[in-house]
Order: C-alpha cells, then structure tokens, then sequence
C-alpha cells in the first residue's frame, strides 16, 4: 500500500472537518468537526508509523485519542453553559467579546 | 495486496460520504450517527496499517464514550426535535473555497514528497504488537503519560465546574 | 494478504452477511405487505394514550456529568492495557507508574464524590 494513500485520506478529512468548523454555527456540530480534523491527524501519524517501522506513531495517536477525550468533554461543557445563558448555541452570536 | 487497496477504497468512499454529511446534514442527531460511521472508518484503516491496538482504542474510546457525550450534548442544548431552521452561516461558499484550496495545497505537497512510498510492514504482514506500544509507552513516553493522567483530572473538573447549576 | 489482516476480513464478511441479511428481509417485507398509511395508525401509541407535545425532552446536566466520568476511565481503560501485556517486564517500577497514573485519576472520582454529582436523586 501506498502511504500516499493514508496521508490523501487524512488531508481530505482535514479539509472537511476545516470546512464544518468555518460553516456551521451550532456549538455542538463545531465540536464534530473538530474530532474529524483529529481523527485525520490520528490517520496520518498511525500511517507514518507503519511506514518507519515504530510504534511510536501508534503512542502519539493515543495521546491524541486521550486529549481529545478532555477536549470534548470541556468544550460541550462550555457549549452547555452558553446554552444556559442564552438558550442558543449560535456561536456567531456570542460574541459579546466584540468591541 | 491489490484485495487491501481494494477495502482500502471501499472504507475511504464510504468515509468521505459519510464526513460530508457530518458537516452539511441538517438534522444534528443524524451529523452524531454519520460521525459514528466516520469513526468506525477511521478504525478499520488502523487496522489495515497494522495498528490494532489503536483501532480497538478508536472503537472503545470514540465510538464507545465520546459519541456518547456528544449525544447527551445534543439532548441538552436542544428542547425540540427535527430540522434546525439555521445551523450553518451565510459564509459557507467561503469556507468551502477555504477547504478546497487548502486540499490542493495539501494534496500538492504530498504528492510532491511521497510520491510512491510504500509502506512495507503491511505488505509483510506483521501488525505492530500492543507491547511494543508498551515499551514505547513506559520507556520514552513516561512523563507525557502522567501528564495525560493529570490533563484528564484537570478536564473532569473544570467541566463540571463549568456544567454544574450551583 | 497477510495471515492478520485474513482474521479481520472474517470479521468484515460478517458484517457484509448481516448487512445482507437485514436488507433482504425488510426489503422482502416491505414488497409483501400491503401499505394503507392513516393518519390514525401513524400516531405513536395506536391503540393507547394520545401522545402530547413532541417526542423530544430536555435532559438534565447531571446524565452529561456521568457520560464524563464514563469518559475519563475509559481512557484510563485504554492505557492500562498496553501495560498489563507487559506487567511482569516492569516489575516494581511499572507498578509505581500506574499506582500514579490511577491515583491522579481516582483524584477527579473524589472530587465528582465530594461535589455530590455522584448522588442520585
């Protein structure tokens, strides 16, 4: 197998998940794509350890699962306070940090 | 060999449709259960890498809790059921135009270095052993191991510092 | 192919056969049995209760809190296995590092205990 193959597949993933980060504007579904953006980085580093021989590419994907773990957990977190505040999840109209 | 390329582009198809639905679909219960396939994809090409610890770890992990979460998320932020009227802004033409070009770019790039490396360890068909993930865990990776440990607690307590009615 | 991607292709007919077997059946009934949709058979509970407002309810954070612990152990899960393929080449040191690696995670159960969110009410 190509490792072209992989790294195409991830790049596409990437841009995917890139394009639902920019587009949508429900809290929740950002967050989605944001896990696309990190499974297409797990893609690509498990296809780099295959190709030199090392597992260390397999380690770095784990570290990756773990903290994307966290990040999903606080970021929902953050969404559901946003809820609560404003029973919206509009993230195009928090933006009372605007000057 | 050709039969793995074969699941290779089978699993990728069935990927890429299913991502784009994540990102264009409007219903958010149906972007959850398109991300479960989009996970369940990613798992099956760890394992035709030959990482299967990792492909197991995606299913248990991703599949198994943080779909999960991301369903309780929706159960929470939303009182009715069906359509969203607005979930994306009046700029996704932009960002599709973001998306494409940095796919260009990147694809360009990539061509550009690998052209046909292959990976080898598949063809020869030994799968990379969960304790070699061990020995490079507990030997070169200790300390970020403990700090993931210590992000985890950290995560668990700001959310639900954040999450909790007082 | 290799002997370990052999094993999985096991795995992926089987799932190819249920996928199969599914379709064919509700495909097959759906092509039998007759189709006269009323506005009365479609309802939730046919013959029971009228159903009231939307199927869909507000959930309360505290299921959310739970998924989260869920969460955490499944990872503290997912790196305890690599190590217990390896127990006895660590010994006494492999032994300490995951004595800390569970303590610190034991940490966030006791402060979710101390918060109350463990309680059901």
């Amino acid at each position: 197998m190509w490792l072209n193959q992989f790294l195409i597949l991830g790049a596409l993933l990437f841009c995917i998940g890139v394009y639902g980060v920019l587009a949508r504007r429900n809290g929740v579904m950002v967050l989605m794509s944001i896990e696309l953006i990190l499974n297409s980085v797990n893609i690509n580093l498990v296809a780099f350890g295959a190709f030199n021989g090392t597992p260390v590419g397999q380690v770095f994907a784990l570290f990756v699962i773990a903290v994307a773990a966290a990040e999903v957990g606080v970021g929902l977190a953050i969404v559901l306070l946003i809820y609560r505040n404003r029973t919206s999840i509009d993230l195009d109209a928090a933006d009372l940090l605007k000057g | 060999m050709v039969a793995q390329n074969i699941f290779f582009g089978i699993i990728a198809f069935v990927m890429v449709v299913a991502a784009l639905r994540v990102v264009t679909t409007k219903n958010i219960v149906h972007a959850a259960l398109y991300l479960v396939i989009v996970l369940a994809g990613v798992a099956a090409q760890f394992i035709l890498t030959g990482a299967e610890f990792v492909g197991v770890t995606q299913i248990l992990v991703y599949i198994g809790a943080v779909v999960v979460l991301f369903l309780f998320g929706i159960m929470l932020t939303r009182a009715r059921i069906g359509r969203e009227v607005e979930v994306d802004n009046e700029k996704r033409w932009l960002a599709g135009l973001v998306a494409l070009v940095l796919f260009a770019v990147m694809s360009f790039a990539l061509v550009d270095a690998f052209e046909d490396s292959r990976i080898e360890s598949v063809s020869g068909g030994t799968p990379q052993l969960t304790s070699e993930v061990s020995d490079a865990i507990f030997k070169d990776y200790l300390i970020p191991f403990e700090a993931a440990s210590f992000l985890l607690l950290a995560a668990l307590i700001g959310a639900i510092v954040v999450a909790r009615r007082e | 192919m290799s002997d370990f991607l052999r094993s999985y292709l096991t795995v992926g007919i089987f799932l190819g056969v249920a996928v199969v077997l599914v379709s064919a059946l509700l495909g097959l009934s759906s092509l039998l049995r007759p189709s006269k949709p009323t506005p009365q058979k479609s309802i939730v509970y046919e013959s029971g209760v009228d159903p009231v407002g939307t199927g869909w309810a507000q959930s309360q954070i505290r299921y959310y809190i739970f998924a989260l612990l869920f969460v955490v152990f499944d990872v503290e899960a997912v790196f305890i296995f690599p190590w217990a393929t390896r127990l006895e080449a660590y010994g006494l040191f492999g032994l300490i590092e995951m004595g800390i690696f569970i303590f610190i995670l034991f940490l966030s159960l006791v402060y979710a205990w101390r918060k109350g969110v463990l309680r059901w009410v």
